[in-house]
């Protein structure tokens, strides 16, 4: 109650000022904050911000989804507040909830005042802790939130989120209902484990990202590790590509794209050749029988010369790519 | 086109789209053409990317949707614009689509997927005289170049334009060995010998598949401006993969399918847990409840429930491996297989004339899932004589050999038509099957209307156990998730 209730309605998105004036717009900010968007990504981006409607994103892991929300954040200046979704995540871990200890304290330490003044106390922003869906609607700033693989929530999750994507706006019965001042921009991802809710599908703006055509791979493998060799870089891509036509359990990504580039800068290789392919396969095929049959399938199976060089290739890559997962999860 | 123009083309594209499955509310569609006045209708592929992110709910739709949109948005009216490099016989007609192929060059294709539709595609109408039908290779080239010359007004006159006809013209196939060394020799990388030529070999194939495909969208295109564009998207345009009936799908929709076995495992798992998560609420558990509350100074603020651990069951198959079945089948093994984590024990039974367990080959087949109902039938004993099944020896070899793997918690899923070639039905081998097991379903890839027709015994064992009919990827999960129990 310490809060005054706004109770008018959440500002159009066209009474903001629109965050991109064109398609090509899109494209320039986002490559500008590292991101090389294609045409269906920039579209849909401008549309999202343009429509003021939230933007689902949906497709295999690695491909840039929660990348694309930090780009977009970059790219029109904005804070971003990531709402991790998990199992069994509730409207306290979400939305907000009173901190239940420090009240108890409060009420302990103050056994001599009266009741309504407690309460009033115990009751106010003090005790009051913000998750994330809360403070996306009250910050005042220009905002990205990112609802990550809002597929692994449970069904009930998302009728929280109705309310809250629909109007902008969060009652809290003790204080009053938040209206956010401004509509911040909506990414939500999902690796499609289970169907979303209609409901929740029908208000948002849909993308699939799936992987890149090969020379948008290509740009952006040497964008991210520009050490790399341009040459070498379309080799990789023609590899991966190939690979991606295997049906495997898991065809590589983007991030695994990268991966590889990385591990082979570190290896120091300034060629594609089998032994360097052989030996590093396992950073961008993850299942055993993935690895036995791309190699029976690329003809890399013969066996492998007698010659020790080979085997300390793959020690070396071994450690290099051990040691490269933590920098290429920042692609996932 | 003028507003209301669009309005209607965009209200005509959305009734394309729901004849195919994919539900467009009108909510959406006015979505739709608030995104297409925002992105303009200048870029044809920005006007596509918006209406799909406003109408579609998945990525399996996106085939279709792209089908559906080059009718109603295409790219260019009547023939295409002739190209500086007018191609005039078939032969250089590839050269010039292995140059584009070489060099990456995707417009270029397209392009020449025209071209070639320009040329030998026409048919019907007494358009171009001797080479009209396409038939012989020779006589081909003669009349198309007839069709170049008078291509405009010769396009009104023909009945339709056919991208088998080119195909069979072009025969793009013929290129791929020479495309590959072209590959070859132009992406020089490390890699060398046989791997490269693997690869190159990949990519060649890809690039010759592309064409194709443009070929293919094309002839529908300009299909459709000769008979009207409603008829052609209800029959040209193919459904998507869930869609697909078992009994009639293409190697290609079957490689589509094994696709989806993933996710489509994925997904069904989460839906099994998450019934089995909701159903374990009830009790409190008080030593985890008290233990939580010493966050909040012994006051149980939030109590725990107990946790319910629910039995998993055991599942059996039993396949019909014969004909037209075995897709069906080996669709459902590879599903099973992929959702094994949700029961305790899967075990898989094949036959055609006789029963044989298939789990080992099964569990193979995870990684291999290519040809699996071949090599089953290879390597499986499931047939003394020919290919055609007989539900009799089947059910009774089945309880004669492996009677034991049933019991009160075990599920048998019973994958046939039931089709016995004129043999006795065993009901009493079905009965007993279904006097062990807890709980005995049998999916029908045939339609419900043909069940009891002609050699089908499906009507009768359907008095004895429950019986569905499964004949796409949509009615099979949907029934996994009914039928398994939590």
């Amino acid at each position: 109650m310490t809060e005054p209730s706004t109770s008018e309605a959440a500002p159009q998105p066209s009474e903001q000022e629109p965050a991109f004036a064109s398609v090509d717009e899109v494209v320039e900010h986002l490559a500008g904050a590292g991101y090389l968007a294609s045409n269906a990504v920039a579209t849909t981006v401008f549309l999202a911000a343009r429509l003021g409607k939230p933007l689902l994103v949906e497709g295999p892991a690695g491909v840039g989804k929660t990348e694309l929300a930090r780009a977009m954040a970059a790219a029109t200046d904005s804070e971003l507040i990531r709402l991790q979704c998990y199992e069994g995540i509730d409207e306290s871990r979400a939305l907000y909830e009173w901190n239940h200890a420090s009240q108890l304290l409060r009420i302990t330490a103050a056994k001599d005042e009266n009741w309504d003044a407690t309460r009033e106390h115990v009751f106010s922003e003090e005790f009051l802790l913000s998750r994330p869906l809360l403070t996306a609607i009250r910050n005042q700033d220009p905002t990205v939130l990112l609802i990550d693989e809002i597929d692994k929530a449970d069904v009930e999750v998302e009728g929280l989120l109705l309310e809250v994507l629909g109007d902008f706006q969060v009652t809290v019965p003790e204080l009053g209902t938040i209206t956010a001042t401004r509509r911040p921009l909506v990414v939500l991802t999902s690796n499609a484990t289970r169907e979303l809710s209609e409901a929740l599908k029908r208000r948002c703006l849909f993308l699939h990202l799936d992987f890149p055509p090969a020379d948008l791979e290509r740009d952006i493998v040497t964008l991210r590790v520009p050490e790399l060799d341009a040459e070498l870089a379309a080799s990789l891509v023609r590899v991966v590509g190939a690979l991606r036509e295997l049906e495997l359990r898991k065809s590589p990504s983007i991030a695994e794209s990268v991966d590889w580039a990385r591990t082979l800068v570190a290896l120091g290789a300034d060629t594609l050749d089998e032994e360097v392919v052989r030996a590093t396969l396992g950073v961008i095929l993850k299942y055993e029988s993935d690895q036995r049959k791309a190699l029976s399938e690329l003809r890399l199976d013969r066996v492998l010369s007698p010659g020790d060089a080979a085997d300390g290739v793959a020690a070396a890559a071994g450690t290099g790519s051990s040691g490269d997962v933590s920098s290429g999860s920042a692609v996932s | 086109m003028t507003a209301n123009a669009v309005a209607d083309r965009l209200v005509e594209f959305v009734h394309a789209l729901r004849e195919h499955g994919i539900a467009v509310g009108t909510g959406e569609t006015v979505d739709a053409a608030a995104a297409a006045e925002a992105v303009g209708l200048a870029d044809r592929e920005r006007l596509r990317e918006a209406l799909a992110a406003s109408v579609l709910r998945g990525a399996a739709q996106r085939p279709v949707f792209d089908g559906v949109f080059d009718l109603y948005f295409p790219a260019a009216h009547g023939t295409s614009e002739a190209t500086a490099d007018d191609p005039g016989t078939p032969a250089q007609l590839r050269d010039r689509l292995l140059d584009a192929l070489v060099s990456g060059d995707d417009a270029r294709v397209r392009a020449l997927a025209a071209a070639g539709i320009d040329l030998f595609g026409g048919y019907g109408a007494a358009a171009h005289g001797q080479g009209g039908q396409g038939g012989e290779g020779g006589q081909g080239a003669q009349g198309a170049a007839g069709t170049t010359s008078g291509n405009g007004r010769s396009a009104a006159r023909l009945s339709g334009w056919s991208a088998y006809q080119t195909l069979s013209e072009v025969r793009p196939q013929a290129l791929r060995a020479r495309l590959r060394d072209a590959i070859r020799e132009a992406r020089a990388d490390g890699l060398d010998g046989a791997s490269a030529d693997a690869l190159a070999d990949r990519e060649a194939a890809a690039g010759i598949e592309s064409f194709t495909g443009h070929v293919r969208a094309e002839a529908r295109r300009r299909t459709a401006e000769l008979r009207g564009r409603d008829r052609i998207a209800r029959h040209a345009v193919a459904p998507q993969t869930d869609l697909v009936s078992f009994t009639s799908a293409t190697a290609e929709q079957f490689a589509d399918m094994r696709r989806a076995v993933t996710p489509l495992s994925r997904k069904l798992a989460t839906r099994l847990a998450a019934r089995r998560r909701r159903a374990a609420r009830g009790r409190v558990d008080l030593r985890r409840t008290v233990r939580r509350s010493l966050a909040t100074g012994g006051v149980p603020m939030r109590p725990v429930m107990r946790r319910r651990r629910p039995g998993r069951p055991e599942l059996v198959l039993l396949c019909d491996m014969s004909g037209s079945v075995a897709g069906f089948a080996q669709f459902t093994l590879l599903l099973t297989q992929a959702l094994s984590d949700q029961f305790s024990k899967v075990r898989s039974f094949a036959f055609v004339s006789c029963t044989d367990e298939i789990t080992e080959l099964v569990r193979a087949g995870r990684d291999e899932p290519e040809n699996l109902a071949g090599r089953i039938v290879a390597e499986a004993h499931l047939t003394q004589v020919g290919m055609s099944s007989d539900y009799d020896g089947a059910l009774q070899t089945f309880t004669d050999g492996w009677a034991d793997v049933l019991g009160p918690r075990t599920s048998v899923l019973i994958l046939g038509d039931g089709r016995t070639n004129g043999a006795p039905p065993n009901l009493p081998a079905l009965r007993a099957i279904a006097e062990r097991a807890r709980h005995v379903y049998w999916l029908n890839p045939e339609r419900a209307e043909s069940w009891g027709t002609g050699d089908s015994e499906a009507h009768r064992y359907a008095r004895e156990v429950p019986m569905f009919e499964c004949r796409t990827i949509r009615q099979l999960s949907h029934l996994v998730t009914r039928l398994l129990p939590d």
